[in-house]
């Protein structure tokens, strides 16, 4: 029998919520009738035109999009190769693309008639979205924080206060954003009733993945648009974003994996470096394995156990990736890069003094894999990489690892 | 007959219901944790529990929890718990062993190594939390190849409609997870889980434990009415807690102390009497 070979690769997942091998619902009975109460909803609202309207609504009115297609012309001549245009995602209200995917969940909790909302948190940018549209929507917001993020993201913690949600520090495990979602978890099964928990990034058990690109697609759509217009209709040759989870960089890639022309470059955070042990590449330096409902390349010991992530940006420690990574990876769809600490640091102040523009660490290590490929690339070569967050969480931490005292 | 049916077979002949008890392998530490396993059947223990320690045990509380990361702690593998069954196998023919954990360590391990190397250890059942009727296609197979049930995990959100889905390829018994929550924190009314029983029941003849918030012999008694067997896992896990030294390693009255609460709780199942 001839293999089956989709003629897209923006049709998955399959009915199971499988990408390949990777994806799935790997959640015990409990949630099993909340996920799938979620995913019915949400392929209703899917084909629900007032849906699609509201989500639009909020989107250009209360988080400002589109965001801007910026040509970054002191970045371009700096490299010396490829033209480098910045997808604006750090202008979003909240500073990062996160509330594209938050204002979506709301929005279908709202349909669903669920009256309390949670939420899971690593650097706190999800966290401060979530807060962000449940105050908005009027609804009590729960969100689950590592005890060891809450120290190092502490402004962030305090914004969700300001914003009416609770932050419930979590200390068991290792205290980070692994251990956070867990907790959410657990919570969501204990409140099987009024509970919607709005998930932060691509992961999770299916319709998770899927949902969270949809909402996050909206970069990747406008990107289309606009480059069009600033270069005659072309296309783009390469995106870059990086990965956490993954959902700024779905949003950027899902709606050109079809057009074979277009290079995509996915940045995972190499810390230290991926050969010390502490990092947070999952595809670098992972397996795959079944973690928080889904199967993906996870960070891992040789008995299955999952292991720590270490990166400077909390955004990006965490020792999973989403399971439609993981399958673009194994096809070779995509390419997964690193880029360490001290690279993400390096292109941190870079951005800051060339463009005027204060990147967040995560996508600081999209620029710092930037700054390696731009230069190898000819001066026609249209290069685009998601600026998905500003850094303004981040300068205390910058500061600390400059030798700063502020 | 599977070593699991013959005991609840035996359970329905003395005409009452059994104690199922969980501890967490190698918690605080695997000699320990061997000390107390060889003793659990002689205390009252009808059918075992063994917990696969795993570092994100999201259906679990703080008591399960903290065993886990206590014998994840003490170095416990996957590899020294099926070594400690075969150990406990060799001098108990009859009591019937589960495995309870997440998939990810048993995923790792390798499928068909797993379940080749669990059934020679002389495990019965497996109940993995995490791998729903939906993802387990790929493990039945080679679970029913080595001999070993599968058991399914129902809760109260479990309907109607999805129960036949959960309950094919169900081996051994039903575990219902008496309140939609995780290990160690709320317990259901007798009044509540009833229903859902009689539920379950409608859709399935294997025997019915319950467990989640089953704490005291009196707790122990009133589920004994209604189930075939009766599952305590976070008040035995407690009991080890409460028995550490300062250094968090097992005190010397650890052992004993589990022992006696498997008895008392034993005592309790076996004041309620059930039909044939
Ligand atoms: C600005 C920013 N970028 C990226 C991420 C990583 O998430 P993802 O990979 O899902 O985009 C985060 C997470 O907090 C973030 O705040």
């Amino acid at each position: 029998m001839p293999q089956f070979i989709p003629n897209s690769l923006r049709s998955g997942p399959d009915e199971n919520g499988h990408f390949g091998a990777y994806g799935g619902r790997f959640v015990a009975e409990t949630l099993m009738p909340l996920i799938l109460e979620v995913e019915k909803a949400y392929e209703a609202a899917k084909a629900d035109p007032s849906f699609q309207a509201e989500l639009d609504y909020y989107l250009e009115h209360y988080v400002g999009r589109p965001s801007p297609l910026y040509f970054a012309e002191r970045l371009t001549r700096h490299f010396g190769g490829a033209k480098i245009y910045l997808k604006r995602d750090e202008l979003n209200h909240t500073g990062a693309h996160k509330i594209n995917n938050c204002i979506g969940q709301i929005i279908l909790a709202k349909r669903m008639g669920k009256t309390r909302i949670i939420a899971e948190t690593g650097a706190g940018q999800h966290g401060v979205a979530t807060a962000t549209v449940a105050a908005l929507f009027n609804l009590p917001c729960v969100v689950y924080m590592g005890e060891t993020d809450m120290a190092r993201q502490a402004p962030n913690v305090f914004r969700m206060k300001l914003l009416g949600a609770e932050v419930r520090g979590v200390t068991s495990g290792t205290a980070t954003l692994k251990d956070a979602m867990n907790e959410a978890l657990r919570d969501w099964v204990s409140h099987v009733d009024d509970t919607f928990y709005i998930i932060g990034t691509v992961a999770g058990p299916h319709p998770y993945p899927a949902m969270v690109r949809d909402f996050q697609s909206v970069i990747g759509v406008e990107t289309r648009a606009q480059l069009a217009k600033a270069e005659n209709g072309r296309l783009p040759d390469t995106l870059v974003a990086a990965i956490g989870g993954g959902s700024n960089a779905m949003g950027l890639f899902h709606p050109f994996l079809d057009d074979a022309s277009v290079r995509m470059v996915g940045v995972e955070a190499a810390g230290h470096g991926v050969d010390t042990g502490m990092h947070a590449a999952s595809l670098a330096g992972g397996e795959p394995g079944v973690l928080h409902g889904n199967r993906t390349y996870l960070l891992q010991d040789d008995d299955g156990q999952i292991i720590d992530a270490h990166s400077i940006s909390a955004g990006l420690d965490y020792p999973g990736i989403g399971p439609e990574h993981a399958w673009l990876h194994d096809i070779k769809r995509v390419e997964y890069v690193s880029a360490t600490d001290d690279e993400a640091l390096e292109a941190f102040q870079l951005c800051a003094k060339l463009e005027g523009i204060i990147p967040a660490l995560e996508p600081s290590h999209a620029l710092a894999h930037v700054s390696r490929l731009a230069p190898t690339l000819p001066k026609d070569h249209l290069l685009v990489m998601n600026m998905c967050g500003r850094g303004d969480k981040d300068i205390f931490a910058v500061a600390a690892h400059l030798g700063v005292t502020l | 007959m599977s070593r699991i049916s013959r005991r609840f077979a035996d359970l329905r002949e003395q005409g009452r219901a059994g104690l199922i008890t969980f501890l967490t392998a190698g918690d605080p530490d695997m000699a320990t944790f061997e000390t107390a396993l060889a003793g659990l059947p002689e205390a009252g223990a009808d059918l075992i529990e063994v917990g696969v320690p795993f570092s994100d045990p999201m259906a679990d509380g703080p008591a399960i929890q903290a065993a886990g990361l206590r014998a994840l702690k003490s170095g416990t593998k996957l590899r020294h718990i099926l070594a400690a069954v075969g150990r406990f196998r060799r001098a108990d023919e009859n009591t019937p062993i589960i495995l309870m954990g997440y998939y990810n360590p048993i995923f790792h391990y390798g499928i068909e190594a797993f379940t080749t190397d669990a059934a020679e250890a002389g495990v019965d059942g497996l109940i993995i939390v995490d791998l729903p009727p939906e993802e387990s296609d790929e493990f039945l197979p080679s679970a029913t190849r080595a001999g070993l049930e599968l058991i399914r995990l129902t809760a109260p959100t479990s309907d109607d409609a999805r129960l036949p889905k959960v309950l094919k390829g169900a081996g051994g018994f039903v575990y219902h997870v008496a309140i939609a929550g995780i290990t160690g924190t709320r317990s259901a009314s007798i009044a509540d889980v009833q229903p859902v029983v009689e539920r379950i029941r409608r859709h399935t003849n294997l025997p019915v434990a319950i467990g989640f918030g089953i704490r005291t012999p009196d707790q122990a008694a009133a589920t004994a009415a209604i189930a075939d067997a009766v599952v305590v896992g976070s008040a035995l896990v407690e009991t080890v807690a409460a028995n550490l030294n300062a250094e968090g390693k097992a005190g010397p009255g650890l052992v004993a102390a589990l022992h006696a609460q498997v008895a008392a709780l034993a005592a309790g199942v076996r004041r309620v009497a059930r039909g044939k």
